[in-house]
């Protein structure tokens, strides 16, 4: 498994073309999710728990209120209804029969409570027999009543919100009189409800917010700011009556997210309803989340971009370190080619040397015969053919020498030189390209050159590389070599190699000297050049060129009277 | 009288050519196939020249000049080799190799180096001669 997500990261059987973009992809996708899906977790988590937090923080005070406010309105009704009894409990039947006790009672009810609209006596009959108040309302039956039914059965009664004869919003609280005889009379009183919506004044809710009172079949008691008047049905769905406070979230009839807290009365059947839009509950929440989406964005903006710049230059200096990686493994290679060459050159001259050795030997004594014998016939014929075998033998004896002299370039070895004649020898080997390409090679070289100390087959291969260049540039017949050499002022000597062929166009001399750029495609490694700029950099010298297409180009190498031990110490070009 | 000189060769034509050749410019030569065959007989027979190939089986001729020198330090080495490297030139001659040529050479060229490492041993032995015959008059304080 673990091996599989290495694998996949870094992509270890793809092609190298495209194996850093996916690199960075993976690791891209990698960071992120290492890095965002803990973040996420966190924040959702966070999310949730602050939600719960101010949730309870936010229905508390509602529910308190609730429960309050539902205390107060029992209050006022359970007073109202002290007061009735009171009453039936202090007159006798005659003196609230009579029209001016009873008008007496109406006043001062009115003077010292709130609210009182009329009071009035009702026979068992149900006609109401004594009336104080502002309609005139005496000798009309009540028997069909709820009020007067149920205050009979429950002996008192606080009645729902109804307009009933004024057409106005009232309640009536009723009480039972029951006389000596067992009749039960009623006295009743009718309460404006405007005191209703005084006490929800004065609860202070928040903007937006609404308060009223329903009964447990959903009619409003009160009117409500949003939902409706009194006595029209409420279109929310509201929790079941309980005499504990609650609270739902739900959303009104406008799709409004809205939270729902009610508290029923136990003294009769009224509901008291909060509603509070969530925007306006959970406004302290939700500015806490804006804030807490604001920092996870801009976390995710922060991670995002350190990822991607991050991996990116990571992703570079692997690509960096690779290159180098493959370039000094090319150059290792080649190095070693190089040095195999050497060895197969120098173990092939050593083997063809013995032979050479035998061949040279018979033919010398092949002349020494002759020449030891009496004339015959076509002596001299014998004695120039076993010359002109010892001659092809001094020719091949100087190639294998010559290819050992090469092979010999493994290591840096610092002695005295002469440039002059290590130019001779590199023309030497050159020389049968030179004759059969008919080109024409001018030696300027300085009679007083100062000797060097450097090193004599690095010079010789860097000589070989920039000749063997320059014949490659000029045209068979008309190519036109010159090799000058010339004590430099400041430093040892200098070597300037001048050719007469195609030039080099400014934009390949930029990168002429880098490994493996090459312009002779299959046929060049790209490392001739590379390899010169090494081996007379590693011998404290300069190399540069100079170059106008179509006019030829002029290589110049400056080497000092002495390199630098520590240079040389520190690498081998070829190494 | 003939310059006596021995020739260490693996290679057998090689040897027996230059042998022949040498002969025919007058000197006396044996020849050996191997660096062991050349100890063994340096040890026997005291040569004038002896010229070493460097290239040989069991014993190289670095190795044979080494031995050969401890034998018979004043005869003259001329190292001849196939494989013309600058450190095995610069070890023979530190070893007491009186030259190094490279295969192939010419006979001329070879006879020559060869009379002049029997002149030169030749005046080596004069001289150490004529040191000793001072050094016997001293001792007797003529």
């Amino acid at each position: 498994m673990f091996k599989k997500l290495i694998n996949f990261i870094f992509l270890l059987d793809e092609r190298p073309i495209n194996r850093y973009k996916s690199l960075n992809r993976n690791i891209v996708i990698i960071m992120l999710l290492i890095t965002i899906i803990p973040l996420t977790c966190m924040v959702i988590i966070n999310n949730f728990q602050f939600k719960t937090h101010l949730r309870d923080q936010i229905m508390d005070p509602l529910y308190s209120m609730a429960e309050k406010s539902r205390h107060t309105f029992e209050l006022f009704m359970d007073q109202q209804l002290s007061i009735i009894r009171f009453i039936s409990n202090t007159y006798s039947l005659a003196n609230l029969g009579n029209e001016l006790t009873i008008q007496k009672i109406l006043t001062s009810l009115k003077k010292e409570h709130y609210g009182f609209v009329d009071i009035g006596l009702i026979d068992p009959k149900g006609d109401l027999v004594s009336y104080a108040g502002p309609y005139s309302l005496l000798g009309k039956n009540y028997s069909q009543q709820t009020a007067f039914q149920e205050t009979r059965v429950k002996g008192q009664y606080i009645s729902n919100v109804f307009l009933g004869h004024r057409k106005y919003p009232h309640i009536v609280i009723a009480v039972e009189i029951v006389k000596n005889d067992g009749q039960s009379w009623v006295l009743r009183a009718t309460v404006d409800t405007s005191f209703f919506d005084k006490l929800i004044s004065g609860m202070g809710l928040e903007r937006n917010s609404d308060v009223f009172l329903v009964n447990s079949k959903g009619i409003f008691q009160t009117n409500s700011l949003y939902y409706g008047d009194t006595l029209e049905k409420c279109p929310l769905e509201l929790p079941g009556k309980s005499f504990k406070s609650q609270g739902i979230e739900t959303k009104d009839n406008k799709n409004q997210d809205i939270i729902i807290v009610s508290a029923g009365f136990a003294i009769a059947d009224y509901i008291l309803v909060i509603i509070q839009p969530q925007s306006v509950a959970l406004k302290s929440w939700h500015a806490l989340k804006t804030k807490m989406g604001i920092i996870f964005f801009i976390s995710l903006a922060i991670i995002l971009f350190t990822i991607i710049k991050m991996t990116g230059i990571l992703i570079k200096r692997i690509k960096t370190s690779d290159e180098h990686r493959e370039n000094v493994l090319t150059e290792l290679q080649h190095a070693q080619k190089l040095s195999s060459i050497g060895r197969l050159a120098a173990g092939i001259a050593h083997e063809i040397n013995n032979p050479l050795a035998i061949i040279n030997e018979k033919a010398g004594l092949m002349m020494d015969l002759i020449d030891l014998s009496k004339d015959f016939d076509q002596k001299s014929k014998f004695h120039e053919l076993t010359l002109s075998i010892t001659t092809s033998v001094d020719r091949c004896r100087k190639i294998t020498h010559r290819l050992l002299g090469f092979s010999k370039r493994i290591d840096f070895k610092i002695e005295p030189i002469q440039i002059n004649t290590i130019i001779h020898e590199v023309i030497e080997f050159l020389e049968k390209d030179i004759f059969y390409r008919r080109l024409e090679i001018n030696l300027n070289l300085s009679d007083t050159l100062k000797p060097i100390f450097s090193d004599h087959g690095q010079i010789q291969q860097v000589l070989l590389n920039l000749l063997t260049n320059a014949f490659a540039a000029v045209q068979d017949g008309l190519g036109r070599v010159e090799i000058k050499t010339t004590n430099h002022e400041n430093k040892g000597i200098s070597i300037k190699i001048t050719d007469n062929g195609c030039g080099i166009p400014k934009k390949i001399i930029e990168n002429i000297f880098d490994p493996f750029f090459t312009t002779k495609k299959e046929k060049g490694t790209g490392l001739g050049l590379s390899i010169s700029y090494g081996i007379i950099t590693k011998l404290g010298g300069e190399i540069f060129v100079d170059s106008k297409l179509g006019e030829g180009s002029i290589f110049t190498i400056i080497l000092p009277e002495k390199p630098n031990e520590m240079e040389i110490k520190n690498g081998n070009p070829e190494n | 009288m003939k310059i006596k000189v021995l020739i260490a060769d693996d290679e057998k034509e090689f040897i027996e050519t230059l042998a022949q050749r040498l002969e025919i410019r007058d000197f006396a030569v044996t020849t050996v196939g191997s660096g062991s065959a050349a100890i063994e007989i340096v040890e026997k027979i005291n040569f004038d020249v002896i010229i070493l190939d460097v290239q040989m089986p069991e014993i190289n001729g670095i190795d044979a000049l080494k031995k050969i020198k401890k034998i018979t330090p004043l005869t003259p080495v001329i190292m001849l080799t196939g494989e013309a490297t600058v450190e095995n030139a610069i070890q023979g001659m530190k070893l007491g190799a009186f030259d190094f040529l490279i295969k192939p050479t010419q006979t001329t060229l070879l006879a020559e180096k060869i009379k002049q490492a029997h002149a030169h041993k030749h005046e080596h032995e004069e001289r150490i001669r004529q040191a000793e015959i001072e050094n016997i008059l001293r001792t007797r304080g003529w």
